[in-house]
């Protein structure tokens, strides 16, 4: 194994899902485009669900199937994070969801999804 | 359960104007003026005979206290009936009673409008006065003390112009603020002393308070006394107050707010503090100080103002810091004559706010200089004026005289020389800018068409100020007559000191 | 009646699920099985009030699943009264509402009440549970409906909904991760197991991490300064039928949570907790001074009322800030009163709007000649939001003064008597304008009818004014039932 395999397979895949974390947080703050916006906060999304998933991986473990020889609940990597991940790709979908149907909305009252054109216009009305 | 039984009567008390006042709101103008009146005016009897109905029992000393409900953790809402506050209790309600029917006089005679909201107000107000003067602890004379503010707010700004809106704000703005910081201090002296009940002579001694605490906390909490008493230099409210309607300035800004200032003074200084913490931290030296100098420059101030409600604001000003001063001299005789002034000053002053009302309603006539000669045209209204004017000189005979010569005798025996020379120069001072009034009204040898025919006010407004003015001679003649009430004072003035002789 | 906690939360679940059918088959049996299914809750939370207070805290397993694999409903007595809090505010936004949204269609009326009543189970639901990620669950359903109904209140409500769900996201993700972290070290998502777990010692830095994160995450959610930027236009333009419950309900259900995880899963004992607090602290004192000068500035009602509510709902982080059993039920206190004072004030905006059709504050001259009901009930609230006795604002601030005092914090106590001289400017001035200024001719839309409004709105705002005034006079009964739990958690 390489160093970075190591790294990451100790506690450095944490870091990676912080780096992808702020960069889903950088993203909303930065962008001016309310698509772009949503992008961004699924990529946030994504990460704290890489972090869950991390949590439940261990080395040696199998996916969590009752498996035939394999009888001790150390051979199985931990089910509960993938079961709350499921959930939670569940509510981000709908957050998805309310998000795009709210930016069309948008388009159709504001003709844009620019943040400047929208604030643009509010101040107008 | 007897519901009768006295104690539950100070309850009533409160109860009664308090109910009259949320019919006349909720009724409104679906009701006839005159049920409005009849509202007005039974409540106020009913509440008169409850009142009178205690004094017996307090003069033998009987002890009168009621907890209602426990209105905050550990502290109930309480009433305890004292011969202090039942001094001002009784006050308070018999000139409700006078005022009533003047008010009736006045609001048909001058139209008004929005009268719904000033009759509700007006109950409103007795019934949180009634209240703080049978408070038993300082949670419950707060609630009061904060309805007695905002209960009083709309009847400043009953003509609903930009002059009542700005001393609206500007008596919202003073009361509020010293109420807040009343409030912070309250809590401060609970987390110390654990308890909030009246005490004569204090509950909180110098090791709950250390040194810098007391003085700071005592001028928290007096201030909220002293901003209501109108005291210098907090006092600029209260002539700006005066754009109310003439009988709500008689009432209100003689008698139930800004005595309830003065009464708040008393609490805090006596039954709070105590004279001896009141005297070591320092505080009551320093308001005794205030008090003369408001005496003096409300004096001063009153003799240049030509608008005759605003000459009488300033004398209020002043006398209200009789009170005070009486207060902080920290004996039996100086206490008794403040209590007892409260009587003495509501009767007078009321009389000569009426009397003003009465010359407005009749004349329109505001300023002094336009009433040259109107003694002839109003001899009874004028009589009483000048009867009240010299009560509050202090003359003999008068009813000013005895709270005042109380007080001086308290002031003698502490050996405070200015205490003494400040409040003979008041009544002088006093002369000066009320006697002129008079003076110029029965001027003779005066050719004014306006005045030449005879035309009092009408019936219901002259009549109340010739009782009050009548009550300030009889009372300066007999002053213990009907009620008591120089002995009243006395018993509080005695039980705030016997402990410490 | 053993099911009563969770029946609370199902019932408004399933009738926002019935609702859009039930609006297909006939305008009204939607609305109605949304009212009754509130009413419900209303009634059984009163009942499980009544059986905490005689019985103790109540535990309940979902599924009949033991903790702590299972999902467990914990109701001890801050939750009950919280929930009762919730359901009779939900109900009487849900009858309240049906007087608004004329403009949208039949079917879109129908899914606004699902909505709605998707909202009333999600608060319901944060209330009730005592699973760290059941929890994140309900935050998302309160969240998504939120976003829903201020998105219903026109082109503005719109952008403020997308503006809100960027933020609110955000919040949510925070206390995914913060959660995350907990579980990392405990292995456990129940809360009672978790503190038990935390209380072993050894978790001082997990703590501190995931309370930041979780700090961040509900300050965001119930708009604690510094973190309210999305509120003020959210809560202007929401949806004017049910923005009593947006406005009085939805931000103080955070707070619970983040005091659940404070004072009962972390404890007090971690010196963490006492600088986190104090950083509380500031928050709240910031916000406090910020959202009433904010306040004073606003020439819209609903904006008035909007940063009114970013100071006090820092009253209520005040209190845990403090952190003694009197200032967290100060906190508690000021949590049910400001919800009915609150909401009390958004049904008066309503209201006035509904006849009126305004929100400037400059139209509103004289209007108590037209409303004298209304008005009353906004001089009522407007005296609780300064402090005033007898009503309900008066005794939580004495609770919340009372228990700074007691842990000498004096900033706070002085913060609190500025904060209330600074709502009575922006409150004075509103009354000044209801009674004193000269009156605009406005064209009445609705003037039919006994009352000066129709019943289903007279009701909210007589119901609202009356818990102000109970809830200021019965305070000792609820402080002492508050206290049942708070004795066990507080500093």
């Amino acid at each position: 194994m390489t160093a970075i395999s190591v790294f990451l397979a100790s506690k450095g895949i944490y870091l990676l899902t912080f780096i992808l974390l702020s960069l889903g947080v950088a993203g909303m703050i930065v962008c001016n485009n309310y698509l772009k916006k949503l992008i961004c906060m699924n990529i946030m999304q994504v990460a704290v669900i890489f972090f869950f998933l991390c949590l439940g991986q261990k080395s040696g473990g199998t996916i969590p199937v009752a498996l035939d020889g394999a009888l001790k609940a150390s051979e199985y990597i931990n089910p509960l994070p993938h079961g709350l991940m499921l959930t939670a790709i569940v509510v981000s979908l709908g957050t998805t969801g309310v998000g795009l149907s709210l930016l069309l909305r948008i388009r159709e009252k504001y003709g844009s999804v620019e943040e400047d054109d929208i604030i643009r216009r509010e101040r107008k009305v | 359960m007897n519901w009768l039984a006295l104690s539950y009567r100070p309850l009533y008390a409160v109860l009664v104007s308090l109910i009259a006042s949320g019919l006349i709101y909720v009724l409104g103008e679906h009701i006839h003026r005159k049920l409005r009146e009849a509202i007005t005016i039974t409540a106020s009897v009913i509440k008169i005979v409850i009142v009178y109905s205690m004094v017996p029992a307090v003069l033998a000393g009987t002890k009168i206290s009621l907890k209602v409900i426990e209105i905050v953790k550990g502290v109930s809402l309480s009433f305890n009936v004292d011969p202090a506050g039942m001094v001002f209790a009784c006050v308070a309600s018999t000139l409700w009673i006078l005022t009533s029917f003047y008010s009736i006089g006045y609001m048909r005679g001058h139209g008004e409008e929005n009268q719904t909201g000033y009759y509700a107000a007006f109950a409103m107000c007795l019934s949180a006065t009634t209240g703080l003067c049978f408070a038993a602890n300082l949670i419950t004379f707060f609630i009061f003390f904060e309805v007695l503010t905002v209960a009083t707010y709309p009847l400043v700004v009953h003509y609903r112009d930009g002059e009542g809106t700005a001393s609206g704000r500007k008596y919202l703005a003073y009361t509020l603020i010293s109420g807040q910081i009343f409030f912070a201090s309250i809590v401060i002296v609970y987390s110390v002393a654990g308890t909030l009940e009246f005490r004569p002579g204090g509950f909180l001694t110098a090791d709950m308070l250390p040194m810098p605490w007391a003085f700071i906390v005592f001028f928290m909490m007096a201030g909220a006394g002293i901003v209501k008493a109108g005291v210098m230099p907090l006092h600029s409210w209260l002539p700006s107050a005066m754009v109310a309607p003439t009988p709500v300035s008689a009432l209100l800004h003689a008698v139930a707010v800004v005595k309830a200032g003065a009464f708040c003074t008393l609490r805090v200084v006596l039954y709070v503090f105590g004279p001896e913490l009141a005297k070591s931290c320092g505080g009551a030296d320093v308001l005794a100080w205030m008090a003369v100098f408001t005496i003096l420059v409300s004096s001063l101030i009153a003799m240049r103002k030509t608008n005759l409600k605003a000459r009488l604001a300033f004398s209020t000003v002043g006398q209200l810091s009789y009170i005070v001063l009486g207060i902080c001299i920290l004996t039996p005789y100086a206490t008794a004559g403040a209590i007892y002034h409260i009587v003495a000053h509501a009767f007078m002053k009321i009389t000569l706010f009426m009397a003003a009302g009465a010359i407005f309603v009749t004349t329109h006539k505001k300023d002094i200089g336009e009433m040259i000669g109107i003694g002839r045209r109003m001899p009874v209204t004028m009589g009483a004026f000048a009867v009240a004017s010299v009560g509050i000189a202090g003359f003999p005979f008068f009813v000013g005289f005895v709270s005042k010569a109380n007080i001086i005798m308290g002031a003698v025996s502490m050996g405070k020389p200015v205490f003494v020379a400040t409040l003979i120069a008041s009544a002088l001072l006093a002369l000066t800018y009320l006697m002129p009034v008079v003076l110029i009204a029965f001027k003779k040898n005066v050719d004014n068409p306006e005045f030449a025919k005879r035309g009092e006010a009408a019936p219901a407004m002259l009549i109340p100020l010739v009782i009050t003015a009548v009550i300030s001679v009889l009372l300066g003649l007999f002053p213990n007559a009907g009620l008591h009430l120089l002995d009243m004072a006395f018993m509080a003035g005695n039980s705030i000191f016997t402990p410490l002789m | 009646m053993a099911n009563i906690p969770v029946l609370i939360v199902i019932l408004p679940l399933a009738a926002a699920l019935l609702c859009l059918v039930l609006t297909a088959i006939h305008e009204r049996l939607g609305l109605w099985a949304v009212g009754l299914a509130s009413l419900a809750s209303f009634v059984l939370s009163v009942m499980q009030l009544i059986t905490v207070a005689r019985e103790g805290t109540i535990h309940y397993c979902i599924g009949g699943y033991a903790v702590p694999y299972g999902i467990e409903f914990v109701i001890d007595s801050v939750n009950a009264c919280v929930l009762v809090m919730i359901s009779l505010i939900g109900f009487l936004t849900v009858i309240f509402a049906k007087n608004f949204g004329e403009r949208i269609g039949r079917m879109q009326r129908g899914a606004g009440y699902a909505v709605l009543s998707l909202l009333i189970t999600g608060l319901l639901g944060m209330t009730s549970t005592g699973d760290v990620f059941n929890l994140y669950v309900f935050l998302e359903i309160t969240s998504l409906s939120a976003y829903c109904l201020i998105a219903l209140g026109g082109s503005k409500g719109v952008v403020s909904a997308f503006r809100y769900m960027l933020v609110g996201t955000i919040a949510a993700t925070f206390y995914l991760l913060g959660i995350g972290v907990l579980y990392a070290a405990t292995g456990t998502l129940n809360m009672g197991d978790m503190s038990d777990i935390l209380d072993k010692g050894g978790y001082d830095h997990v703590m501190l991490v995931s309370m930041c994160l979780l700090i961040v995450g509900f300050g965001i959610k119930m708009a604690l300064f510094p973190f309210h930027g999305w509120q003020p236009s959210a809560y202007t333009h929401a949806e004017p039928g049910t923005r009593p419950l947006i406005t009085g309900v939805m931000g103080k259900i955070p707070a619970l949570a983040m005091f659940r995880f404070i004072f009962c899963v972390f404890g007090t004992d971690l010196i963490y907790v006492r600088f986190l607090l104090v950083m509380l602290g500031v928050f709240s004192v910031c916000g406090m001074l910020y959202g009433s000068i904010m306040a004073m500035g606003q020439s819209d009602l609903r904006k008035v009322l909007a940063y009114s509510s970013v100071a006090q709902i820092a009253y209520i982080s005040l209190g845990f800030a403090i952190g003694t059993p009197t200032a967290l039920a100060g906190s508690f206190i000021h949590m049910l009163a400001h919800a009915f004072m609150k909401g009390g004030l958004f049904f008066c905006t309503g209201a006035i709007s509904y006849k009126f059709g305004t929100y400037s504050l400059d139209d509103l001259g004289r209007i108590y000649k037209k409303m004298p009901l209304t008005c009353g009930l906004l001089v009522v609230a407007a005296l609780s939001m300064i402090g005033i006795p007898p009503t309900a604002g008066f005794f939580s601030k004495w609770y919340l003064a009372l228990g700074a005092a007691g842990a000498h914090y004096w900033v706070y106590l002085a913060v609190l008597v500025i904060s209330s001289l600074l709502n009575a400017v922006y409150f004075f001035k509103l009354i000044e304008k209801v009674f004193i200024q000269p009156s605009k001719d406005l064209d009445e839309r609705w003037s039919a009818g006994e009352f000066e409004l129709p019943v289903s709105i007279v009701l909210p705002v007589v119901v609202c004014f009356a818990a102000i005034l109970a809830i200021g006079i019965f305070n000792v009964r609820i402080f002492d039932f508050l206290m049942m739990t708070l004795e066990g958690v507080g500093l």
